[in-house]
């Protein structure tokens, strides 16, 4: 098993020429969903290099021995052997015998079922971004998904517009978000870190950038994050460039669509109560930096085709700007 | 071929050889131009956060790039070996129903330029030069491609080009079971027959089948995006998997649609080449009809990440790795004609033994992706881009210039060049493998399929280079054929009626055939009547002139009236405009009236 991934991992590492890392590697799972997945592909992989090899092998034979030679005597007109056949139906379906069997097996394993006390996580996609839902713990939050490590947690997913497709490769594989129906995945992590992921069903013109992360933290940092999530939004410091920025958000078009706790009700985009803990912006395509932010405030469709958050009018000064960074910075 | 010269004679045609070559010749134009997309496509993807498109161009390409090449690369090349092959393997004058055949023509060419001329005519509906072509997806899925979400006129050209495809195919699929079932020269029982026209057989049983689905499929789209129902809106009580149902209904047994004529292609070159009869004919022809019935029983394998439930992932796991074991029983079957052969190392002979060599890659990650859980890693991923084609291009493609190197001489009366058909074919396997095999690794490392773009971070840049560097090589191939077949219009060597020593008819009459195709119909005898067996003599070939004058039916106009209703139809729905759906059907109509009471003799 752990031969085959890094078998696999050398060759891509010889094709590309380079060190990776490769962070949305599907053969470093770091779940015991994803695991569960691995050692089935691990299975069906080596299935098909075996066939591979007998199979080329018997054409490549047949092509060298059996090329044309001058007064080589007509071939046989050999019309079929009855039992060469029955042998050659049967091989292949004892291997898929041999396939299905762990298959179905890990199918039903891996059905999405958790403990009934796992943490409960509602995922929903958005053209083009995740909103995710805490209910037992009340925290609404986009893009960036923490959950404790080594905790058993219940994945549900739905959609809010078109169907998309939630994939965090290290912790197992995707599941459909689609309107109207709920889909479920469970899973263990197992080791605590940052892993990427990213909408795996094409959803429109934005669907290269649909990104997204999930954070899996050591239980004392989960706590925090947790405390930190319940709790308001910061107040920013008085006659800080936070305030300014806080009094622009408070007239801007911005509270239409984006909740901060006890500034503004919208729903359309992310939930910003939090924004300053994240680490990426854009549905995990830039970095949460002031220059990124700035640019993304400005004309968020010129950084993500199609965005529906759309280019300011009339434009912010370059100084409202700043200063509405500064208060979303300030909201950790 | 009839003599008749110029542009009407090729308009009003009904001769099954003639339409063969437009067939092909309309279907090899938009193989170049479905290439082109692709090379876009790769550029694009070259290296990370590439800006060589927009993310809606990049959109566009993708979905063209499908469309195109299943529907009218692929398919229809097929149909032009179908057209010019079968009535010359079977030992028939024409097809069934001639004129009908000049109809599925006509209706594929009008359908072809409507889907493309979405590229050029956004001003027309206050856009721009490419930003009105669809968008979607070559799957489409709903209900991305609801009007809500998608209100420009993209997806009204992609769902009426592919109602109208959807009747060329449907006209021609009944023309050839009919074809195939009466007009078998005496003797050529079910059991003789080629096994390429035997997978013909098949693959026009399953269009018949298929295409009424995503047809029903497309108008429920028309009719949500026209008139407001609501078939695949979860928000009314419709549901966007309905469209998955039936898409892939259609969908899968499309690919056998796609495939099984290759394999046809395949089970006449390998045998030729190698001096020996195909091992185990029954086999071969009984796996051919069992993968055409099985098609209809996988189609959910595509939607496993739907979350349909256990029991219908493990069932559909089930009879998704069942397919595998009578393709699995072609490809020894195919070995077995090779073994114990005298194996001459043609063109065509490289291009079919590139089809096996290839195709069992692309069956191989199939039973990955046949497993669910395998699959919820793999599925929307470059590891299935690089399943497809290697299963479409390492398969169909390479098996249709199979094809293509050994029936040219019979469809154009001259030879291709053997030395520059091998460069054509070392470039296009080292493209193919080049472009391809990096795909799994993609995929396998986390970047999903149908983004315009994708981050460094993802640490692909280098194997998505190398793709990009095959795909070029794959168009370089593709330039050597081109410049083959302009060298053998100009300078090639006059083809004799046989230059293979082939087994069946086509090969008994001249290159390219005369309208009639033989001057004696002849009396089949044997599986294998041009051969010497143990128990056989080769059948003599008919004499070169006609013992008694042959009748043939002259041209028709109507045909192609009848085809223009079509697309005027069509336009009504692009332009909301209602006076043109009645211009359309009265066109159609009245041409089908004429065509009905066309006089017969002439």
């Amino acid at each position: 098993m752990t031969r085959c991934r890094r078998w696999l991992t050398t060759a891509a590492l010889a094709l590309a020429g380079c060190a990776g890392p490769f962070p949305q590697s599907t053969l470093h799972p770091r779940s015991d969903y994803g695991r569960a997945i691995d050692h089935l592909f691990t299975d069906i992989f080596w299935w098909a290099v075996v066939v591979f090899v007998i199979v080329e092998t018997l054409l490549l034979i047949a092509l060298i021995r059996f090329r044309h030679r001058e007064g080589r005597p007509a071939p046989k007109p050999l019309h079929g052997h009855t039992a060469l056949e029955i042998g050659w139906t049967l091989a292949p379906a004892v291997i898929l015998v041999l396939v299905a069997v762990p298959t179905v097996r890990t199918i039903f394993a891996t059905a999405g079922d958790a403990p009934p006390d796992a943490l409960k996580v509602e995922v929903i996609g958005h053209q083009w971004w995740w909103e995710y839902k805490y209910p037992s713990l009340g925290i609404v939050t986009a893009n960036e998904m923490h959950v404790p490590v080594g905790k058993p947690v219940q994945v549900s997913i739905t959609s809010a517009d078109v169907i998309h497709s939630f994939w965090a490769p290290a912790l197992g594989g995707k599941r459909d978000a689609t309107p109207g129906h709920i889909t479920r995945i469970a899973f263990r992590a197992d080791s605590v870190g940052n892993y990427s992921g990213q909408c795996a069903e094409f959803c429109g013109q934005s669907h290269a950038n649909m990104r997204l992360r999930v954070l899996v933290d050591a239980e004392a940092a989960f706590e925090t994050w947790v405390k930190t999530e319940q709790a308001g939004p910061a107040a920013p410091a008085p006659a800080s460039p936070a305030e300014a920025g806080k009094a622009v958000y408070s007239r801007s078009a911005c509270l239409a669509c984006h909740t901060i706790k006890g500034i503004s009700p919208g729903v359309i985009g992310p939930d910003l109560t939090h924004f300053g803990s994240r680490t990426t912006i854009a549905a995990g395509v830039f970095p949460n930096d002031s220059a990124d932010l700035a640019r993304w405030i400005a004309d968020a469709p010129a950084l993500k085709p199609g965005s529906l958050m759309p280019r300011m009018q009339p434009p912010l000064s370059d100084a409202e700007i700043a200063a509405l960074v500064a208060y979303l910075q300030s909201l950790k | 071929m009839s003599d008749a010269k110029g542009l009407k004679s090729w308009l009003t045609t009904t001769d099954h050889k003639r339409i063969g070559l437009l067939y092909f010749w309309t279907a090899f134009v938009f193989f170049l131009i479905g290439g082109l997309e692709a090379l876009v496509i790769r550029a694009q993807l070259a290296q990370p956060n590439g800006h060589v498109v927009s993310a809606e161009t990049f959109n566009q390409l993708f979905t063209m790039h499908g469309t195109t090449m299943v529907f009218l690369a692929l398919m229809p090349l097929s149909a032009a070996f179908f057209n010019y092959i079968i009535p010359l393997q079977i030992g028939a004058r024409d097809v069934a129903f001639p004129r009908l055949n000049a109809f599925s023509y006509w209706v594929f060419l009008l359908g072809g330029l409507l889907l493309n001329a979405s590229w050029l005519v956004g001003p027309l509906f206050h856009a721009g030069v490419l930003n009105v072509a669809p968008d979607g997806g070559w799957f489409g899925y709903a209900n991305l491609t609801e009007r809500q979400f998608s209100p420009g006129p993209n997806i009204d050209f992609w769902q009426l080009g592919l109602q109208i495809l959807g009747i060329s195919s449907l006209a021609a699929g009944f023309n050839f079971i009919v074809t195939i079932l009466n007009l078998r020269a005496p003797g050529m029982t079910m059991m003789r027959l080629p096994v390429f026209t035997w997978m013909t057989l098949v693959t026009q049983f399953i269009i018949i089948t298929a295409f009424p689905v995503i047809t029903v499929a497309l108008v429920f789209l028309m009719f949500d995006r026209l008139f407001g129902t609501h078939f695949y809106l979860a928000s009314a009580g419709g549901t966007p998997i309905l469209w998955q149902h039936l898409f892939w209904l259609f969908g899968h047994p499309e690919v056998y649609i796609l495939i099984l004529p290759a394999m046809g292609v395949v089970s006449e070159v390998l045998p030729t080449f190698a001096r020996k009869p195909l091992f185990g004919y029954p086999v071969v022809v009984y796996s051919g009809v069992l993968i055409g019935l099985m098609g209809w029983g996988v189609w959910s394998h595509h939607m496993f990440a739907v979350g349909l439930g256990p029991i219908a992932d493990s069932a559909f796991a089930a009879t998704s790795m069942l397919i595998a074991i009578p393709t699995g029983v072609k490809i020894f079957n195919w070995i077995g004609t090779l073994w114990g052969g005298d194996i001459r190392g043609t063109t065509a002979l490289h291009f079919a033994v590139g089809f096996v060599a290839m195709f069992i890659i692309g069956g191989l990650s199939g039973v990955s992706h046949a497993s669910p859980p395998a699959d919820l890693q793999q599925t929307d991923t470059y590891y299935v881009v690089a399943h497809f084609h290697y299963v479409l291009f390492g398969g169909t493609v390479l098996g249709l210039f199979a094809g293509i190197y050994y029936w040219w001489p019979k469809m154009t009366g001259r030879l291709l060049n053997e030395p520059l058909g091998k460069w054509h074919f070392w470039l296009q396997f080292v493209g193919m493998n080049l472009a391809f095999f990096p795909m799994h690794f993609i995929g396998l490392l986390g970047m999903p399929r149908r983004v315009y773009t994708y981050s460094s971070e993802l640490g692909l840049g280098t194997l998505n280079l190398v793709s990009t560097v095959g795909a070029f090589l794959i168009a370089v191939s593709i330039l050597v054929f081109l410049l083959n077949a302009w060298r053998s219009a100009r300078y090639g060597q006059v083809a004799p009626n046989d230059p293979w020593g082939g087994a069946t008819l086509e090969w008994s009459i001249p290159s390219p055939p005369p309208v009639y195709n033989f001057s004696v119909i002849p009396t089949v005898t044997s599986r294998l009547p041009r051969w010497k067996t143990e128990h056989h003599e080769p059948m003599r070939d008919p004499p070169a002139t006609p013992p008694a004058p042959i009748h043939l039916p002259a041209g028709s106009w109507w045909p192609l009236v009848a085809a223009c209703g079509l697309p005027v139809m069509a336009l009504s729905v692009l332009t909301r405009t209602l006076w043109l759906v009645f211009l359309g059907a009265a066109i159609l109509l009245f041409a089908i009236y004429r065509w009905a009471y066309e006089p017969v003799e002439v």
